[in-house]
């Protein structure tokens, strides 16, 4: 909440700027992000589910058959360094076709931004709070395994070494070590998703793509063999998720 | 004259409305309403004192069945957490049905509004019209149960008072048991009370959740919640690897998908002390061979959910101490108080 309120006041730092400046008029702009999903380029979605497909780096054939996370705090650079911070959050299910539009739900003023970023995950902040939604919908993590809630939930099939179908739960999370009464948290792994420049001229569409084999590369080639299950208590996992996960998604394109 | 005119439609509405049902709002336990977001109640079927009283005496009554012998809580007892004892349920005509009654509470917290194992019922009120004309359960017919509904003394005086209508409907008679089932609340659980600091747990117990919760142990709670998602289950459908080759396709009949064969609902844990025998096919008379099952006993299957883990090694692998640990930490999630809540008794 505290952020709706900085918000209101750059706004109006912005508004007021403008009628300072009588050559440009600000507008007041409704902003959607878009979340579309491929790999390497080949569109996925929950059409292409369930079906054992894709080539991962290491060369694994591998399904996806659930696949939602978390982006939150979306955030608008202005050329002048002022920070307009949204404290919102959207669960993207693409398994369940849910959310893959998000309205950020307030008025983004127009002009040139230096940056739009979001947050992969929760900053641990907001990994403190309590949302009933999130609850509802099974995506917190329980306290005992480090609290919060899932970054990422990216479940499916693939064939191991012995060229057998086998699962795999890339959950990303908090990294923590020692869940329970006294945990530690290595690193965080929450990482911020950099758009770029825009400039926004009127109601703007964000399209933003996720590259679902990135996951698996860059810089940790990712081995299912190894990496398969159980890996919300491996930090070391996490840590590397957090780093191929910077890759993972790209600005297409701005539609307005 | 505009005022004139308002005053006399209200007025004249108002004459002509007859009785106002009283709303009735659900009581939400403190439990849920701190941790999950609020039930669903559809806008047209609204809860209200006399809608619940009526749908609590259709539930209970054997006038909805072929040969009035059946009535919802036959297989829906209050004594079993609203469900039986047996693995199947059998019908007026003696047959058993192929799926296990399952049991009735906390119903409006399924957000999805999939109801049954299968998830055919896509509402409270749809899934309360289907037993009555199902050959295998009540084998009735609506429009006769319509017809004994309106010649009863004392039905049509009911449906007056809870839908402001005296000619009785299959659809309001199930908006009446719908809205009764919304009532059935269950959050007294030892396990409630000891979230809600009112208790504690034993260390077997607090094991046992240890078991529940842990990837590298039972990891349960993915699909059957945990103590921030206190409805102990996510209400989705999955194949917990039963079975090898299916002889029930499960939601897959209902969506025509084979990638859905085999799934399941996930059930709610609470209350397991009472709604044996256990999964679809009432397949497993006790707590022990469930937890036995999802340590060693997992099938795969095309469809396997990959939250199932070790299915080449059986399951999870849980030792003797765990498994007794972990029946300990279920058991603390029935709710003795909900078989007795008199607005729950016939």
């Amino acid at each position: 909440m505290k952020k709706i309120f900085a918000l209101l006041f750059i706004s109006l730092c912005l508004v007021s700027c403008s009628d300072d400046d009588a050559t440009n008029t600000i507008i007041q702009t409704n902003t959607t992000f878009n979340f579309s999903h491929n790999f390497d380029g080949t569109s996925v979605t929950n059409v292409d589910f369930n079906t054992i497909q894709f080539t991962n780096e290491n060369g694994e054939m591998i399904s996806i058959e659930r696949l939602r996370y978390l982006i939150s705090d979306v955030t608008f650079t202005t050329t002048s360094n002022e920070v307009l911070e949204l404290d919102n959050y959207n669960l993207v299910d693409v398994t369940n076709n849910n959310n893959l539009s998000f309205e950020l739900g307030s008025q983004i003023p127009s002009g040139n931004y230096s940056n739009v970023s979001f947050t992969f995950g929760f900053d641990n902040t907001d990994n403190a709070e309590n949302y009933l939604d999130l609850n509802s919908a099974s995506f917190n993590v329980p306290a005992m395994l480090g609290g919060g809630y899932h970054y990422m939930q990216f479940d499916g099939k693939y064939l191991d070494n012995s060229n057998m179908e086998a699962n795999f739960n890339y959950h990303a999370i908090r990294a923590v070590d020692n869940p329970g009464m006294d945990p530690t948290f290595p690193q965080d792994t929450f990482f911020t998703v950099n758009l770029g420049a825009v400039t926004i001229t009127n109601d703007a569409t964000f399209n933003i793509e996720m590259n679902i084999a990135e996951w698996f590369r860059n810089p940790n080639t990712w081995d299912l063999n190894q990496l398969n299950t159980v890996l919300m208590p491996n930090s070391a996992a996490q840590i590397q998720m957090f780093q191929n996960g910077q890759s993972v998604f790209t600005l297409g394109s701005v539609s307005q | 004259m505009c005022f004139y005119f308002l005053f006399f439609s209200c007025s004249s509405d108002n004459e002509n409305d007859g009785y106002t049902p009283v709303a009735l709002d659900l009581e939400i336990p403190e439990i849920f309403s701190s941790n999950i977001i609020p039930p669903v109640i559809p806008n047209d079927n609204t809860q209200t004192v006399e809608g619940v009283a009526l749908g609590k005496r259709l539930f209970f009554d054997q006038i909805l069945s072929g040969d009035q012998t059946m009535a919802c809580a036959s297989c829906h007892s209050p004594q079993n957490a609203f469900t039986d004892d047996t693995p199947t349920s059998v019908g007026i005509d003696g047959v058993f049905g192929t799926r296990n009654s399952m049991p009735l509470f906390n119903l409006a917290w399924n957000y999805n509004e999939r109801f049954a194992w299968d998830g055919k019922e896509l509402s409270l009120e749809r899934q309360a019209l289907e037993p009555v004309e199902n050959p295998i359960e009540m084998h009735s017919d609506w429009e006769d149960v319509v017809d004994r509904l309106q010649n009863h003394p004392e039905y049509p005086e009911f449906f007056q008072q809870a839908f402001n209508t005296s000619t009785i409907t299959k659809e309001l008679a199930a908006k009446a048991i719908a809205q009764f089932e919304r009532t059935l609340i269950s959050a007294n659980s030892k396990f409630d009370r000891y979230s809600l600091g009112q208790t504690t747990l034993t260390p077997q117990e607090l094991n046992g959740l240890d078991v529940f919760l842990r990837e590298d142990k039972g990891d349960c709670f993915h699909c059957h919640g945990n103590p921030n998602n206190p409805l102990w289950t996510d209400n989705d459908f999955h194949n917990n690897g039963l079975d090898a080759t299916f002889t029930d396709l499960g939601l897959g009949s209902v969506t025509g998908d084979p990638n859905d064969n085999g799934k399941f609902r996930s059930p709610s844990l609470r209350n397991l002390a009472y709604t044996s025998p256990f999964m679809h096919d009432g397949r497993f008379a006790t707590l022990d061979e469930v937890i036995d099952f999802y340590s060693e006993g997992l099938q795969n299957s095309p469809t396997i959910d990959p939250l199932m883990k070790n299915i080449a090694q059986g399951g999870v692998q849980l030792s003797a101490q765990d498994k007794a640990d972990l029946k300990a930490f279920l058991l603390s999630l029935s709710d003795p108080s909900f078989l007795t809540n008199p607005d729950f008794q016939n």
